[in-house]
């Protein structure tokens, strides 16, 4: 009787925890749609920070994330892909293969500002890029890299080896088996991880601080040696070394909701296109 | 020629592989070389020297003396190793208030001249002196050698302050600590709520609760980090001021609440995998045996994947040590000591991010923060080494 | 002909082959039974070099095919693979049509003339029995045919590529006894245009479809002959035993 008394005290308990860190997800979205859905227009989403970032809208920042997710994703698919067909395909499963783990694991755990020190002394100074698009898309693309190879790699070991044998039986050289039947079976489940992985460059901000981010730049950018305005650097300045910090609350409150929803729509495409991906198996 | 092509492919997914490494080596490279380079600057500004009496007999005073003596906390020469006398600071600008600009000369000719009399007739002045007029060949006039950082002054300064004259302080222990002190107060409120909902997950939920706890974790571990630091500043920052009535919102505290929500996803997912690796076999052996649910939770899922929470808290760890945007704007950014945990903090990447915008490039400031960077990455590194070897441990035990 | 002479097969320190040398004649089926883990599948591996995909293997002796040693350095595998058609334990049709499925060995080897691929795809297909039933069909996937009639557009997929000789590693074992029935009536068929070799764990299958038998147990092969002696008037008693299901 006391041990099931001490059970239901335990299990209570951990329920409880659960429904806090739910509680703790749906407080700060709340928050944010709550105190940012005033702030959303048109004229907000599309036209440029106006009277020293104290009004007007959001558009160069929202233009600028988009060309570092498709700088960054540019860098970071082809190689990050190529890369997981090596490591799961090809390398076996010597030391040189285990090795290529132990640093793929520790590239991904290296804070986001040691990435930007990196691309500020690589990119910008060594190389000469300047503040740029180029920069910051080559900085983000190599921060997210480990998680482009992680979920590739992942998606290949998913497929079954009578696939690969099967058509290895036929004739088919080890490229053809992989280019003609592992990549395109293991496509959905790719799609998924480089999704994922714009999401967390949409987000991130250490490393652009340095590479890429403009405080103010109202124009948009003509070319990938400019520098470009992005949201998550953006709302950092309007949230805290703005001009006027009480004034700019409602826009801080909508960027944050813009760069929330962005994150938002990114996650459910993904977890949208794992569940069709379940289906496709049974 | 298929065979050839073949080899090309081979070539270029091997080169693809190796990109990580050689990015870590990359990272590797221009990080210490820049931090390295810390240690070839002088201590005291660049250009500058300091000039004491020739009777004086001390001969080396370290960034932190100079620091303070310029800040009339020392006031003896017997404190810093010399004779029983009162220390005199004496910057550049305050010849201009002694001499006229008649007797300095057109072209400051006569001013090494007069320093050098200054100097001569106070046997207790240390001056602060641009090199192109320091008196040199005079008699009486002791230019104290520069040396360049100190290790030791580095990894054991107290202080961090790197824009002072005529002494830039680099102390990394109130940064190196803040950041521990931060990080550990997030582990600490991480770690029970992170387990419990790892118990709940792997042990408890069913599949609806499953299907609400999964997304939510995932969605928690995509928030970008500004975004916490923007609630933490608007919402959590007040909150502390308020209720503990506080000079200050921007604390240790908050940083360590707003990291422990953001080190959550990673301790839930690695600790749930951990125990749902927990072969059925033991489970139901303890259950057979009369055990409850709970017991067999306490003494047999736990115990079993003990080494999947460590790594669960080391990758915590890693994950809260590293970050920067949220803790920028939430810890308040006050470069001490850590000793309240109600007091504003400053954490080394923080640090980075605040400050390398306004360092001149190739000075002694700049390459402080690549040194930091270097530290940053061996915790780092030293975080990933540790939760590999610990979750292979743990492969071993199960017999893999 | 298939030969192989003193054949040592290892799995790193593991002796999973033991010295068997025998001779399979052309246009006949071989039949290898024996308990699990006796090495029929990884004897039957050696002659498309699938084994060659697992690290840490090592083979001694000859094994030939049509007097030339498939292992020596100047063999092309995916020439040879071309040569030794393969069909597996489960069928794995890929997730393509049930056309581009038979196409596939001869788009990988380079065959551009799209009149003749049909034409192979057709043969290959009737050739399988699989044609009437598929004909309508082509460009639906090939998941949406059943277990059985999987297998088939595998054999056919297999036979496209024009083979001379096909392996089989129980090709019947993943299916219903109506299935079984169809695939063994394909072999027999088969046998007038190649040589085939198949595993089996289903010895009223081997009398049936088989010429010759071999019955391998632990890495060795205990006994080889024609398949009615075997079955009928065994030379060895573990072979006697095994057939009458005293072990195994």
């Amino acid at each position: 009787m006391k041990k099931q008394v001490k059970q239901n005290i335990a299990f209570g308990i951990f329920r409880g925890l659960s429904l806090i860190v739910v509680g703790i997800l749906f407080w700060i979205l709340g928050f944010i749609i709550y105190q940012g859905c005033g702030v959303i227009s048109w004229e907000f989403l599309t036209t440029a920070p106006t009277e020293g970032m104290t009004a007007g809208g959001i558009f160069p920042a929202i233009v600028g994330t988009l060309c570092l997710i498709l700088g960054s994703s540019v860098i970071a698919f082809p190689i990050g892909i190529l890369s997981a067909v090596y490591t799961s395909e090809y390398a076996g499963n010597g030391f040189w293969i285990k090795f290529i783990r132990v640093m793929t694991n520790n590239l991904g755990g290296i804070p986001s500002i040691v990435f930007g020190l990196f691309g500020m002394a690589l990119f910008v100074r060594t190389l000469g890029f300047g503040d740029s698009i180029i920069a910051g898309s080559f900085t983000l693309g190599l921060l997210t890299l480990p998680l482009v190879i992680r979920t590739t790699e992942e998606a290949l070991k998913a497929i079954p080896d009578t696939f690969r044998h099967s058509s290895l039986a036929l004739g088919a050289t080890k490229w053809q088996t992989i280019q003609r039947i592992i990549l395109p079976m293991a496509f959905p489940n790719i799609i998924t991880g480089l999704i994922l992985s714009i999401g967390r460059v949409s987000g991130e901000t250490a490393p652009i601080l340095f590479t890429v981010a403009a405080y103010f730049l109202p124009q948009l950018p003509h070319s990938i040696y400019d520098q470009v305005m992005a949201l998550p650097y953006h709302l950092y300045v309007i949230a805290v070394s703005g001009t006027d910090l009480e004034a700019t609350r409602p826009l801080a409150y909508g960027t944050a909701l813009v760069l929330i929803v962005i994150v938002l729509i990114i996650n459910l495409i993904a977890s949208f296109l794992r569940k069709k991906l379940q289906k496709y198996h049974a | 020629m298929r065979k050839f092509f073949e080899k090309i492919i081979e070539f270029i997914l091997t080169i693809s592989g190796a990109t990580t490494s050689i990015v870590i080596l990359l990272i590797v490279v221009f990080l210490f070389k820049e931090g390295s380079g810390f240690f070839t600057h002088p201590e005291i500004e660049n250009g500058y020297a300091l000039c004491v009496n020739a009777g004086n007999p001390v001969n080396r005073l370290t960034p932190f003396q100079i620091k303070e003596i310029f800040d009339y906390e020392i006031e003896d020469w017997q404190a810093v190793g010399g004779n029983e006398a009162e220390i005199v600071p004496f910057r550049f600008d305050e010849i201009f208030s002694r001499y006229s600009d008649e007797e300095l000369g057109e072209e400051y000719e006569f001013l090494p001249e007069k320093l050098g009399e200054v100097i001569r007739e106070t046997p207790g002045i240390v001056a602060f002196l641009p090199m192109q007029y320091i008196p040199k060949d005079q008699p009486g006039v002791k230019m104290l050698p520069g040396e360049n950082l100190h290790p030791a002054d580095f990894f054991g300064g107290k202080e961090w302050l790197p824009t002072t004259t005529p002494a830039p302080q680099f102390g990394l222990l109130p940064l190196l600590l803040g950041t521990l002190w931060v990080a550990f107060f997030a582990i600490l409120i991480a770690l029970p709520l992170g387990l419990g909902v790892a118990i709940y997950l792997s042990e408890l939920a069913g599949e609806r609760m499953r299907n609400i706890l999964k997304p939510t974790i995932e969605l928690l571990a995509g928030i970008p980090s500004v975004i916490y630091g923007f609630f933490g500043l608007v919402v959590i920052v007040p909150f502390i001021q308020k209720t503990l009535n506080l000079p200050v919102g921007e604390t240790a505290f908050a940083g360590s609440l707003i990291l422990a929500i953001m080190a959550l996803p990673t301790i839930i997912t690695v600790a749930e995998d951990a125990m749902r690796n927990t072969p059925s076999t033991l489970r139901e052996a303890s259950l057979g045996l009369g055990a409850n649910h709970w017991q067999t939770i306490c003494r047999v899922v736990i115990p079993y994947s003990m080494s999947g929470i460590s790594a669960a808290v080391i990758l915590g760890i890693g994950r809260v040590v590293g970050e920067t945007m949220a803790v920028l704007m939430v810890t308040g950014n006050a470069a001490v000591m850590p000793h309240s945990l109600f007091e504003p903090i400053r954490t080394i990447p923080a640090t980075i991010a605040a400050e390398l915008g306004e360092a001149p490039t190739g000075g002694a400031h700049y390459q402080a923060l690549f040194l930091l960077g270097c530290i940053l990455f061996l915790i780092t590194m030293l975080v990933s080494i540790s939760a590999e070897w610990i979750s292979k441990k743990q492969a071993h035990k199960k017999g893999f | 002909m298939l030969e192989t002479k003193n054949i040592n097969f290892y799995y790193g320190s593991f002796h999973a082959l033991k010295d068997i040398s025998m001779v399979m004649e052309d246009h006949t089926v071989t039949a290898f039974i024996g308990p699990s883990g006796c090495g029929k599948s990884t004897f039957l591996r050696l002659f498309n070099r699938m084994n060659d995909l697992i690290a840490d293997t090592r083979l001694e002796g000859g094994c030939l095919i049509d007097g030339q040693d498939i292992y020596q350095k100047s063999v092309d595998v995916t020439q040879l693979r071309k040569k030794v058609g393969m069909v597996f334990q489960k069928p794995n049709p890929f997730p393509k049509s049930i056309f581009e499925n038979v196409a596939y060995g001869l788009r990988v080897d380079g065959v551009k003339d799209s009149a003749f691929i049909a034409q192979r795809v057709e043969e290959s297909l009737k050739s399988a029995a699989l044609w009437e039933e598929v004909k309508d069909k082509l460009k639906k996937s090939a998941f949406e045919l059943s277990g059985g009639q999987q297998q088939r557009l595998c054999i056919a997929r297999a036979l496209a590529i024009s083979p001379s000789i096909v392996l089989m590693d129980e090709p019947a074992s993943a299916l219903d006894p109506i299935s079984t029935s169809k695939i063994e009536d394909l072999i027999h068929t088969l046998k007038t245009d190649y040589t085939i070799v198949i595993v089996t764990h289903n010895m009223q299958q081997a009398a049936r479809i088989s010429d010759k038998t071999g019955f391998f147990m632990l890495g060795e092969l205990v006994e080889y002959n024609n398949t009615k002696k075997i079955f009928l008037n065994p030379d060895k008693e573990e072979t006697q035993n095994y057939i009458t299901g005293r072990f195994g």
